[in-house]
């Protein structure tokens, strides 16, 4: 390994580690609001809303980032939508993240006993303070190993932007691999930018988890 | 609205043979996973301290990198490193399964902590050898809860393989490109419909096994 | 006396399961009523459907005149009616203290310091001031069970309903939750208490209802119930827990 070449590829890694960490995160709170409204949705049963919520939860879960951003990306303009390739990877990572943050949370407000629910209503509680004060809080602790396990796997996905020509990470490095042959630096700093962007994200998430059990019961 | 490029000559045909060169190597890693899984998801559950810290790194290795940065490691690196020249098709199986094996070691990790110990106890309180407990103790409880899970990451399994046209691999995303650019002068919108019917083959491909997954989980949740 | 609670003719079908079957009951003011039966009889079901958590199907259920079922979620009645349940059920995410005055401070809309006050000193009655901000995990079942009774008084509520609170707990707390109970009778408050715990029952108890497949088959004093039960049910109902 030259230390050279990998000092002089450093600002094009870093910029494009910037620029994938960038359209990473927006994505990710594209899809936590999505998650939030669509979980709501399901859990409130709103007529028609939930049938297309549970709709589009499935389509996205069971197709690939990969196809999805092509549709968006290239399908899209065909029809005269045309979508920014920054647009596109945020909009595309926050759909199909949205479809995995939906199920997360709706499955943390399912997952409160009903008998927490009888026994705030048999305190007087009204729908809006037995939502706000029991489910709520509770939902939300329920839900954060699943909500944390998403933001992961997000930041993961962001390594297909390359195919919709987004200069990121993945794409950087094929380029330079092509260009100059220098595999084992390209590679080395590849896996090194990666590392920066997940570690941390791994270390708080676990950090995170305890904290919050901590919360919820005293120990 | 592009649908018509579909029906044109063979190009279904070939949409659908790329979607099965996908398809190949999603069910060979996943075999793979699932039985190399069981093996070192029982042997984390040993809990020895040198194997169990190579395993755990292990996990953590597969849980950050994406699949796509470990393709790329393998597919570009190991040539490079060897001189050995693997197919794309081989490299995109060994990254496969190399992920696919973390996931479903874990997912049985999880399963066999879920036992409570007192049923390892009361079993060798009868008697019984390591081998027996797990064999008619603990996998016939856990295997229940495994089955529905091994079935779901061959769900993962096969959206994850769509990276593989990353590589260079002619599959389905790679036809339908070429298809689009075959037909781009007769007909402009070809992109659209071309893809959606992409969209939809892999939603044909996932949501029945996602949904045999979540039946069964339901069905023998108790 | 003054009647508190009337229920008229209550019927409670699950499917084409009768729960409970024309139920007529009227409860005086500062009366202990236990009722007893054997499991699956419909006891925790007539106090679900007193309180509301249940609809009726047919009858009435009337606090002080006012209809508390059937009707909406929150009729103002149900505010008036105490319900303590089998598993506490006290919120694992707020502390004894949070817990006890949740529905104070938002259903009554009293002031903190007050309700705070009022909290502490019932938590000092049943022993457990010093744990008010402790979680609910970190208590015993027996002390989890006494916190969750404050939560009910605090409400001020003008009838009690226990729903077999000693059932889930272990042998040796099961007294320092009884004595709870038997304190509130002292001061004359109007309860409603299905329990296993028949000497329990027959301390504190002014009245039993026996209940057998979804009617009250007998009515009467302690005394009367337990040495002379009058109905062939009641007596094997007894003899069960005979040794």
């Amino acid at each position: 390994m030259n230390a050279e070449i990998i000092s002089s590829y450093l600002p094009l890694y870093g910029k494009a580690f910037l620029l994938t960490v960038q359209i990473g995160w927006i994505g990710i709170a594209l899809a936590f609001l999505i998650g939030v409204i669509c979980a709501f949705i399901l859990f409130f049963r709103i007529p028609v809303a939930e049938k297309l919520v549970k709709c589009y939860v499935e389509l996205f879960r069971n197709t690939p980032l990969l196809v999805q951003l092509f549709f968006i990306y290239y399908g899209l303009p065909a029809i005269g939508i045309k979508v920014g390739a920054k647009v596109c990877g945020a909009v595309g990572l926050g759909l199909l993240g949205g479809s995995y943050m939906t199920e997360s949370i709706r499955s943390g407000l399912e997952a409160v006993p009903v008998i927490q629910t009888e026994s705030a209503r048999s305190l007087g509680l009204n729908a809006r303070q037995l939502f706000i004060a029991i489910i709520l809080p509770q939902a939300f602790t329920i839900s954060v190993p699943g909500i944390i396990a998403n933001v992961i796997f997000l930041l993961k996905e962001t390594s297909v932007f390359s195919a919709i020509s987004l200069m990121d990470l993945m794409f950087t490095a094929k380029d330079l691999i092509g260009l100059y042959y220098n595999t084992t630096e390209s590679l080395f700093l590849l896996v090194v930018f990666y590392i920066l962007m997940l570690l941390p994200v791994s270390i708080a998430g676990s950090f995170l988890e305890k904290k919050t059990r901590f919360k919820m019961f005293g120990d | 609205m592009g649908f018509e490029v579909i029906f044109k000559g063979k190009n279904l045909i070939r949409l659908l043979a790329g979607l099965g060169v996908a398809m190949k190597i999603s069910i060979i890693s996943a075999l793979i996973s699932i039985l190399l899984g069981i093996v070192l998801g029982m042997l984390m559950a040993l809990k020895r301290p040198v194997l169990g810290a190579i395993l755990r790194f292990y996990l953590e290795v597969v849980r950050i990198m994406p699949q796509m940065v470990l393709l790329f490691l393998v597919f570009f690196g190991v040539t490079k490193a060897t001189g050995a020249n693997i197919t794309a098709e081989t490299a995109s199986v060994i990254v496969f399964s190399f992920w696919g094996t973390a996931e479903m070691a874990d997912l049985v990790r999880g399963c066999l902590a879920g036992i409570p110990i007192i049923q390892y106890e009361s079993s060798k309180a009868l008697g019984l050898s390591r081998l027996q407990i797990y064999l008619y103790v603990i996998i016939p409880q856990i295997i229940r809860r495994l089955i529905p899970l091994s079935i779901n990451l061959i769900t993962r399994m096969i959206k994850t393989t769509s990276l593989i046209m990353m590589i260079g691999i002619v599959e389905v995303l790679k036809v339908a490109q070429q298809i689009i650019e075959a037909n781009r002068k007769s007909d402009p919108h070809a992109a659209f419909g071309v893809f959606a019917v992409v969209f939809l083959l892999y939603f044909i491909a996932c949501w029945p096994i996602s949904r045999l997954s979540k039946y069964l989980e339901k069905k023998w949740e108790n | 006396m003054e009647e508190i609670l009337r229920i008229e003719h209550l019927q409670k079908r699950f499917d084409d399961f009768t729960v409970l079957e024309d139920i007529s009951l009227s409860v005086k003011k500062g009366e202990v009523v236990v009722i007893l039966g054997p499991s699956g009889c419909g006891k925790s079901t007539l106090l679900r459907c007193i309180n509301g958590l249940e609809s009726i199907d047919e009858g009435k259920v009337l606090l002080e005149g006012e209809t508390v079922n059937p009707g909406h979620v929150n009729v103002p009645a149900r505010k008036k009616i105490g319900m303590v349940f089998q598993s506490y059920e006290l919120f694992p995410h707020k502390t004894i203290l949070e817990n006890v005055i949740l529905a104070p401070l938002r259903v009554q809309k009293r002031s903190k310091a007050e309700a705070t006050e009022e909290a502490l000193s019932l938590l000092e009655r049943v022993g457990l001031a010093v744990r008010k901000d402790s979680y609910p995990r970190q208590l015993s079942g027996g002390q989890k069970q006494r916190v969750a009774i404050v939560r009910a008084l605090m409400m001020h509520p003008e009838i009690l309903l226990f729903d077999e609170v000693t059932a889930a707990l272990d042998p040796e707390m099961v007294r320092e939750v009884l004595d709870v109970i038997l304190d509130l009778a002292k001061q004359k408050a109007t309860m409603l208490i299905v329990t296993h715990e028949l000497s329990f029952a027959k301390a504190i108890a002014d009245r039993i209802l026996f209940l057998d497949d979804g009617a009250i088959v007998e009515d009467s004093d302690p005394k009367s119930f337990f040495e002379t039960p009058k109905t062939q049910r009641a007596q094997s109902f007894l003899r069960t827990f005979e040794f």
